[in-house]
């Protein structure tokens, strides 16, 4: 019986160390992700708002020329930062479609905070027609949507290279470190200088990805910095709960033996 | 006047309806003064942090499905509706979305309480197969609630698992068209999966109220797994298991709390973030964490039918273990080689659980094979024969002398008892 149980445990032990041997070099042809510092990561952190605006300007400037976000409406950006007047500019000087008029013909109009961020496309098969085929993610979640999250989203957007020697390029593709297959139909979006910040920021490729990382990041998980906020709070009370609920538990059975 | 109840309570208005409807007295001799094993550990909180964990499930999920619209047009737009515009939607959905987790983790952990204290041995073996039961009802709410988000894990997952029913000859196909509601998984079946899924949390309800019924026939078992022999061996329910089950609800609650607020997404799948695309098939299609073990015996096997098969099996197996186990000691503790081999079976699970998450290659094929080797083996070989080949140590005498169990040897009892039951 001992016998047994001495082999089965081998197996596993055996097992266990052969399967931590090959994990690494599985991945160690990949390219490594990016580890940016990002404001909302740690325990406590939350969206640099202003890191969040400027990310937002590079998305209404490069990225919704092919990304929509429907997800999302202008009066979220409240979340970061802006003001009820600015949000009406920004909505206002969009063009949104708006249902149809009195003879049935489809109308369109300037967007009010209410309405939902503007699609460049008004179908997928639109959107596949004017991109060579691919179809642009929807960017509402795209954060939340990619293994690596953050990281892997900027890695993208700074994976653009040449391709190395001997690669094989399909048509009308793109070579990019960070994605899977290395072959992506979007050319590079963004390059030192893609926008003019007007807060003084340099704009180069790195601080322009950084930007619009964390605005899509706010536009994944909105509610982010309430719960964190809010977790803080449950987690302590919850810590004194605990505290004078054990304190009566010992009162309780201070007299039971046990 | 011969039907009506003899009400000891004092208050005039609470007297009146016991005298008619005898609840308050039967809270009272349930909940009150029922006797229960004075020598419980917190393993035994497990189960009444699962009976929280459903009350959560259902208050949350009430208000999720008055915002939640179940059509595959509208669905996954719907959630995100929840979590950005329904006030605290979030925190509603992150509850029931994390609550089911909780809810897996809780229940196994009390299943592992009962096997390892053998609280399914005689007379609780009525009281075990309805628990195997509310397993079965929690897993098929848990995969049909998954499917509603209409992510791409979800519709894939729901694809993956239905289809698993076509193995059978002749009957699989038509099961599997009606739970489709059709020939794919399309609208037809988030209705259907919506609704059952509204629907099961009740019949567990139903079937947990027999639980705790067959359990209050019995009483508990406890950590020695001998019997109650005199009233010196119990406490009133309340306050003392009150109070105790309480301390373990805060602690349950924290950790819950950190996943909610903390770390909401760390145990879903990036996938379940992109609308489902039945054109698109995802690279690696993953069930919840909670399904692993089983997955990984699924796929063990090369055959499709013997493994949906041995998958099913790995939990209908559990409803015959009062009988697979032939030994007359319940508790591990007086054991010495089910102890042993009650923790190898928890390491197989756990490795399954973690061939389950990866692809079935290379390490991972043999590794899963060895655990659903053991997981079964544990069951139909072990068992049965351990009952016969193993030497238990002595029993203590009774709950209140447990003085010889604690260690199985002649320890003073506050040198043998462990620091959280001295408490």
């Amino acid at each position: 019986m001992s016998k047994l149980r001495s082999l089965i445990a081998g197996a596993f032990a055996a097992g266990l160390l052969a399967t931590a041997a090959m994990v690494p070099a599985a991945h160690a042809q990949e390219e490594q992700l990016p580890h940016e510092n990002w404001s909302f990561n740690n325990l406590f952190g939350t969206y640099d708002l202003a890191a969040a605006q400027r990310g937002f300007q590079v998305y209404s400037q490069i990225c919704s020329n092919c990304h929509s976000m429907q997800m999302l409406h202008y009066r979220d950006l409240a979340g970061i930062g802006l003001s009820p007047e600015q949000i009406k500019a920004v909505a206002a000087a969009v063009t949104v479609p708006q249902g149809v008029d009195d003879q049935g013909n489809p109308k369109e109009g300037p967007a009010t905070p209410a309405d939902e961020f503007r699609s460049p496309f008004p179908n997928p098969q639109a959107a596949r027609a004017a991109n060579g085929g691919a179809l642009p993610p929807d960017l509402s979640l795209i954060v939340n949507a990619r293994e690596g999250h953050a990281n892997y989203v900027y890695g993208i957007l700074t994976g653009f290279t040449n391709p190395p020697a001997g690669f094989k390029m399909q048509d009308g593709m793109h070579y990019n470190k960070m994605f899977p297959g290395h072959q992506i139909a979007m050319p590079q979006p963004l390059q030192d200088g893609s926008v003019d910040y007007t807060d003084g920021t340099p704009n180069n490729l790195a601080q322009e990805a950084h930007d619009v990382v964390t605005f899509l990041a706010w536009a994944s998980n909105p509610e982010l910095t309430e719960r964190k906020q809010m977790g803080v709070r449950v987690i302590l009370f919850l810590m004194v709960m605990t505290g004078l609920t054990y304190a009566v538990k010992r009162k309780v059975w201070a007299d039971v033996e046990h | 006047m011969a039907g009506l109840h003899k009400s000891e309570i004092a208050n005039p208005v609470l007297n009146w309806i016991d005298t008619r409807l005898p609840v308050i007295t039967m809270m009272q001799k349930e909940y009150g003064v029922f006797p229960t094993p004075k020598n419980f550990n917190y393993f035994w909180n497990f189960g009444a942090l699962a009976m929280v964990n459903l009350l959560i499930m259902i208050a949350t999920g009430i208000f999720l499905a008055m915002n939640y619209q179940p059509n595959t047009q509208l669905a996954f737009a719907s959630v995100q509706h929840i979590m950005r515009d329904v006030n605290y939607g979030w925190l509603l959905r992150y509850v029931h979305q994390n609550g089911a987790s909780m809810f897996f983790i809780v229940t196994y952990v009390h299943i592992f309480r009962g096997l390892y204290y053998g609280s399914y041995k005689a007379p609780r073996e009525l009281l075990w197969m309805l628990g195997v039961v509310i397993l079965l009802l929690m897993m098929a709410t848990a995969f049909m609630g998954y499917v509603l988000p209409w992510g791409q894990m979800s519709y894939w997952g729901a694809t993956v698992i239905t289809n698993l029913f076509s193995a059978f000859p002749w009957i699989g196909p038509k099961i599997v068209t009606l739970l489709w509601g059709g020939f794919s998984v399309d609208n037809p079946t988030l209705n259907r999966f919506f609704a059952l899924h509204y629907l099961l949390p009740f019949v567990l309800v139903g079937v947990i109220f027999l639980h705790i019924a067959a359990l209050h026939i019995v009483g508990s078992n406890n950590p020695l797994g001998i019997d109650v022999k005199s009233p010196q061996d119990t406490l009133p329910f309340h306050p003392y298991y009150t109070v105790k089950d309480s301390v373990g609800i805060c602690v349950y609650l924290m950790v819950f709390a950190a996943f909610v607020f903390f770390f909401p997404n760390a145990l879903g799948d990036p996938n379940n973030f992109i609308p489902a695309n039945p054109l698109q098939t995802p690279a690696d299609i993953v069930p919840e964490w909670y399904f692993l073990p089983f997955y990984a015996i699924l796929r063990s096997v090369p055959n499709k039918l013997l493994g949906v098969c041995m998958m099913f099996g790995s939990i209908l197996v559990l409803f015959v273990l009062p009988w697979l186990d032939t030994s007359p000691v319940r508790s591990a503790r007086f054991r010495p080689l089910y102890r042993k081999f009650v923790w190898l079976l928890v390491i197989a699970f756990v490795t399954l659980g973690w061939c389950g998450m990866n692809k079935p290659e290379g390490i991972f094929v043999i590794l899963s094979r060895i655990g659903a080797l053991y997981y079964f083996a544990h069951f139909l070989v072990i068992l049965p024969l351990l009952g016969k080949l193993e030497r238990p140590l002595p029993l203590p005498e009774s709950i209140s002398k447990p003085v010889i169990g604690r260690g199985g040897g002649p320890l003073p009892a506050s040198a043998a008892a462990k620091p959280m039951e001295k408490a």
